[in-house]
C-alpha cells in the first residue's frame, strides 16, 4: 500500500532524513517512535507529500510521488491524516468542517456528504456537537472530529502524526480508542507516536527513528522484546518508567 | 465674532451637500470591494513562488505606497484618456484612481493576514485533496480575512478621509460640494465647519464599530 524507499530529505544544508525505506502492506498498522527531532513527522508527512523530499520516492497503492504527472491534490484525498493540533478549520461548523472537502473534492451531493459526516461524527460518539464551531469543543473531541474528517474521504489508508501529544491527559484514552477501533476494522494505518500501549495493542510493526534515520524496524513482539539497537534501548527503558 | 456666522444657509444647500456625500461614500465604498478583491490577488502573488509574478506584485505595491494619493490622482486623470483614447470624466477617473492606489495598501494588509493563518492550517486543507485555489478560497483567505476585519475596516476610514483629495480634479464629493456652496452663499467657514463635522461623525461612529468588533473577534478566538 505504501512503499517509502531510500528517501532523504534536506531543509538547506541539513539533513532531515537519511535514507529512510520501509512499506506498509494493506491492512497492517506500523507505529514509528523515536525522540523529537528524529524526523517522525517529517518522514510521515513525506507520504503525501505534505513536506517535499530530495532523494528516493514514495509510492502509495502504485502511484509514485516523485513522478511530476501525479495528480497530487487527487492523491492526498485518498489518504487520510491526523494532525498533531487537529487543525479542525476554525471558521466553520463541526459539520462544514465533515462535509466540505466531500462536496468540493469528491463532487458528492451536500445531502449526501451530510449524511456520510453525521454517521462517522455519531461513530466517534459526538452528534450533538454537530453544530458547534471547534473552538468550543474539548481537544480531545476536536481530535475525534478530525478523525472522522479523514474518513469522510474514504480513505484507503491513514496517517497520524502524534494524534494525542497536544492533549490533556485524560482525553488520550477517547482519541486512543477511536484508533483502537479503527484499526481493528483492518484500516491501514501508519501513526507516529509515543503510546506504547496502542502500540503493544495493535501494531503489526514498530519503526523507530533516530537522527533521520530509520534504526528499527521491527514486529512489535521483537521491538518491545529486545530491540537490537542500543538507542531503541535506551529510548524505551525512558517511556516506558512511567 | 461668533455672532457673524449664518448656519442658516446650511439647511439651504442640505440636498447639494447630501450630493456630495453621496459621491463620497460611492468612492469609498467601490474602492474598498475593489481594492479588497484586487490586494488580495496582488497579496498572493506577491507570495507566489512564481519569482516574476512575485516581483511585478511587489514593484505595484511599492510604487504605489511611494507616491502622494494627489499625485497618483491627478496622474490617473491626465494619463487613462491618452490610454485609452476616450475621454473620462472625473468621477469614474476618480473611482479607477483609489481602486489600483488602495489595492496597494490592501494587498499589504491581505498579505499579512494570509501569513497569519497556522501553516498546520495550510497543510490540513492540503491533505483533505484540496488544491492551491480551492485551499486559498475555502481554509485560508477566510482566516485571513477575518484575522484582518478590524484592520481592513480602520484603512477604509483612512480611504474614506482620503476620498476628500478628489477635489484636485474636480469630482463633486462632499468637500467639493462644500466648497461650492461655501462659495454660492459666500459662508465658507460655515461650510468647513459643517461638512468638518460630518467627516468626524462618520469616522468616529465607524472607528468604534470597528472597536466593538475586535471585542467580538477577541471573544470568538
Amino acid at each position: 500500500m505504501i512503499e517509502i524507499k531510500n528517501v532523504s530529505k534536506w531543509y538547506g544544508q541539513f539533513q532531515v532524513l537519511t535514507e529512510c525505506t520501509t512499506q506498509v502492506a494493506k491492512g497492517e498498522v506500523i507505529v514509528v517512535c523515536g525522540p523529537s527531532g528524529s524526523g517522525k513527522s517529517t518522514l510521515i508527512k513525506c507520504v503525501n507529500a505534505l513536506e517535499p523530499f530530495q532523494q528516493g520516492d514514495v509510492v502509495v497503492d502504485g502511484i509514485s510521488l516523485s513522478d511530476p504527472k501525479t495528480d497530487l491534490p487527487k492523491l492526498r484525498s485518498r489518504v487520510g491524516m491526523v494532525f498533531q493540533n487537529f487543525e479542525l478549520f476554525p471558521h466553520m461548523s463541526i459539520t462544514e468542517n465533515l462535509t466540505i472537502a466531500q462536496v468540493k473534492v469528491l463532487g458528492r451531493s451536500s445531502d449526501e456528504a451530510r449524511d456520510v459526516g453525521l454517521k462517522l461524527l455519531d461513530r466517534v460518539g459526538l452528534t450533538a456537537q454537530a453544530a458547534k464551531f471547534p473552538g468550543q469543543l474539548s481537544g480531545g473531541q476536536q481530535q475525534r472530529v478530525a478523525i472522522a474528517r479523514a474518513l469522510s474521504m474514504n480513505p484507503i489508508c491513514m496517517l497520524f502524526d502524534e494524534p494525542t501529544s497536544a492533549l490533556d491527559p485524560e482525553m488520550v484514552n477517547e482519541v486512543l480508542d477511536v484508533m483502537v477501533q479503527l484499526a481493528k476494522e483492518g484500516m491501514t494505518m501508519m501513526c507516529v507516536t509515543h503510546e506504547m500501549g496502542f502500540a503493544r495493542k495493535v501494531a503489526s510493526r514498530v519503526i523507530f527513528m533516530d537522527h533521520g534515520r530509520i534504526v528499527e524496524d521491527d514486529s512489535k513482539e521483537a521491538f518491545f522484546g529486545s530491540p537490537r539497537s542500543e538507542r531503541a534501548q535506551l529510548f524505551l527503558s525512558k517511556i516506558l518508567q512511567h | 465674532m461668533l455672532s457673524d456666522f449664518d448656519f442658516s444657509v446650511l439647511t439651504d444647500s442640505l440636498p447639494f451637500l447630501w450630493a456630495g456625500l453621496q459621491f463620497t461614500i460611492q468612492l469609498t465604498l467601490v474602492a474598498m470591494t475593489g481594492g479588497i478583491i484586487f490586494g488580495t490577488l496582488l497579496a498572493l502573488a506577491r507570495l507566489s513562488s512564481m519569482k516574476p509574478l512575485a516581483m511585478a506584485a511587489a514593484a505595484y505595491v511599492n510604487t504605489m505606497r511611494s507616491i502622494p494619493l494627489v499625485m497618483v490622482i491627478l496622474w490617473f486623470f491626465l494619463l487613462l484618456p491618452l490610454l485609452t483614447g476616450k475621454p473620462m470624466g472625473a468621477e469614474s477617473s476618480a473611482m479607477m484612481t483609489f481602486m489600483a492606489f488602495e489595492a496597494a495598501y490592501y494587498s499589504e494588509i491581505m498579505r499579512a493576514g494570509i501569513q497569519s493563518v497556522p501553516r498546520g492550517q495550510v497543510h490540513a486543507g492540503q491533505a483533505m485533496g484540496f488544491t492551491y485555489s480551492q485551499s486559498m478560497r475555502f481554509v485560508v483567505l477566510p482566516q485571513a480575512f477575518r484575522n484582518m476585519l478590524p484592520i481592513l475596516l480602520t484603512q477604509t476610514i483612512v480611504l474614506f478621509q482620503d476620498t476628500s483629495l478628489v477635489y484636485a480634479i474636480g469630482s463633486k464629493d462632499l468637500l467639493k460640494a462644500s466648497e461650492i456652496a461655501g462659495k454660492n452663499y459666500n459662508r465658507p467657514i460655515e461650510m468647513y465647519i459643517f461638512v468638518a463635522l460630518i467627516y468626524f461623525i462618520i469616522c468616529f461612529s465607524l472607528s468604534q464599530l470597528v472597536k466593538r468588533l475586535q471585542q467580538r473577534i477577541a471573544i470568538i478566538r
